[in-house]
């Protein structure tokens, strides 16, 4: 895809989600008290409310948890078709990104496949895509 | 004291077309003085404003007109006003409406969608596009993955239902094929829909996002939409038959497109039946919002006429769901068939229906009962309607 993706605006709640791949981490925020995660990123922990939480780097393992093959071109020059997927995380639980699967012909894509995170470049974002481990 | 309800008393539409020079303002307007001749009513009788989701200045396209806008351009007396996008959906507007009038705020409340996606398109220096070079808030979960659409949100919610459920797009295309036949019979809807679906063209039409196709998807559309709200105890000023607001909901477990397993339609779908002793099965007719095709099946499932899993076969043929059905759906063509009206459309068609005054399109029975829903993903909200 040689269109610009379109880039998040940097805070402090969403930075080490989206700068964490420079480091080859996909970062998730954990709360401190009870051991759960919230994403989006917030500055408290969904479940126990606690302002104890603070972004820690998962496995960047998980499996497709639904996905569609987008045909359409919604911007110039936007390559088609590709697959936009939900990717549920290993030790994550409740976790679901929206992510592209990549480095594999649309038509190999089906649901629970075991994918892993890689990591797309852009202006100082590291958008985190996923591939099938093969 | 008995609990004083709400009624719609009222409804009104402008010219529906795409690509309209008439401004949106006077679209409103338009729709307005419809609605006001329908229910016998005069604008020095409005004390209230409702729309959703406000004036969209950043999208101006996709909400070019406000209430307090429209309130200055025709000297209405407001004593309550809205405009927002966060409530459940779009028919939310009507059901703040019937709070305000239900607590004494207003009398008579114009509740108002308008949309100008079309014609922005065709004027991009008057109405701009969206920017989609950096995103926040909720679209930047998607957005950078080229998950544009609420399309390609919903069809993953579509693609888990073909795995989990064995629904086909054969099914599917029945939300489409059905608004189309309703939409060739209703006079608002020509200059949406031209030439007839037949299940062979919905099969070969170019794929959007799979498992949607072009037809699955609802079209640009210029209009104004309008439904009046009245209080119980200004009903006597109206001359129509007034149509009760029997219950009203719009509940979210989480405001997120991708981190829930299923769409809110199923939440505020439970919650509608929980303040009325009406049932499912008192239902005549359903309009149930079709952004998108798979949208109605979860309306279907949530509100429970079906259970989950099981409205793909329940529209299997399109049988059920015809005009001459157990459950008409979409009688006016849905957005998919008469436009983008974005919900309230189907609020205005429920109405219609209920009054008998569908024309060529009119459902047999003497319906008494109708939902109304709009929305999808983390946005939701249904009217059950009522003619006493």
């Amino acid at each position: 895809m040689t269109t610009p993706r379109p880039r998040p605006r940097l805070d402090a709640d969403n930075r080490a989600f989206w700068t964490g791949g420079a480091e080859g981490k996909l970062n998730i925020h954990k709360c401190g008290e009870c051991g759960q995660y919230t994403h989006p990123p917030k500055p408290l922990c969904r479940h126990c409310h606690s302002e104890n939480v603070a972004s820690e780097a998962v496995a960047g393992t998980g499996a497709v948890d639904t996905y569609t093959i987008n045909h359409q071109q919604w911007m110039p020059g936007l390559e088609v078709p590709f697959v936009i997927a939900r990717v549920r995380l290993d030790g994550v639980p409740g976790v679901i990104l929206t992510t592209n699967i990549v480095n594999c012909a649309v038509d190999e894509v089906a649901f629970d496949d075991p994918v892993r995170v890689v990591f797309e470049e852009q202006d100082g974002i590291w958008f985190p895509l996923f591939e099938k481990v093969r | 004291m008995a609990e004083k309800h709400a009624y719609i008393t009222g409804v009104g539409q402008s010219e529906v077309g795409v690509r309209l020079t008439r401004s949106p303002l006077l679209l409103t307007v338009d729709a307005v003085r419809d609605a006001l001749d329908e229910a016998g009513l005069t604008i020095e009788q409005i004390d209230g404003v409702a729309t959703y989701p406000g004036k969209a200045s950043g999208y101006l396209g996709f909400s070019p007109v406000g209430s307090d806008e429209l309130i200055e351009a025709l000297g209405i007396k407001s004593k309550w006003h809205l405009g927002g996008m966060e409530m459940g959906a779009q028919l939310s507007a009507i059901q703040a409406a019937a709070l305000a009038v239900q607590a004494g705020l207003a009398r008579h409340v114009v509740c108002f969608r308008t949309v100008y996606e079309a014609a922005a398109l065709a004027r991009p220096d008057e109405y701009p596009p969206l920017r989609r070079e950096t995103v926040d808030g909720p679209s930047q979960w998607t957005a950078p993955f080229f998950a544009i659409s609420a399309g390609n949100w919903i069809a993953q919610y579509a693609t888990r239902h073909m795995k989990r459920y064995g629904m086909t797009r054969e099914q599917l295309a029945q939300v489409a094929l059905n608004a189309h036949r309703n939409a060739a019979i209703n006079p608002k809807a020509r200059a949406i829909v031209k030439e007839p679906l037949t299940l062979d063209k919905y099969m070969s039409a170019r794929l959007i996002s799979t498992p949607f196709c072009l037809y699955d998807c609802d079209r640009f559309t210029d209009c104004s939409t309008v439904v009046i709200v009245s209080a119980q105890d200004a009903l006597d000023e109206v001359r129509c038959t007034p149509i009760r607001i029997v219950a009203t909901s719009g509940s979210v477990d989480r405001y997120s497109w991708d981190q829930v397993e299923w769409p809110a339609s199923y939440e505020t779908g439970a919650d509608l039946w929980k303040r009325t002793d009406y049932k499912p099965k008192d239902v005549d007719t359903i309009q149930f919002y079709d952004g998108f095709a798979f949208l109605p099946i979860t309306w279907l499932e949530g509100l429970g006429f079906v259970g989950k899993g099981e409205g793909h076969r329940f529209i299997e043929g399109g049988t059920r769901i015809a005009r001459d059905g157990e459950l008409p759906m979409n009688t006016h063509g849905g957005q998919l068939g008469a436009g983008r009206m974005h919900g309230f459309g189907f609020a205005h068609e429920a109405v219609t229906q209920l009054r008998g005054s569908g024309g060529a399109r009119q459902i047999p029975g003497d319906p008494k009962v109708a939902v109304a829903t709009s929305g999808g993903g983390p946005m939701a909200a249904a009217l059950l309607l009522a003619r006493d």
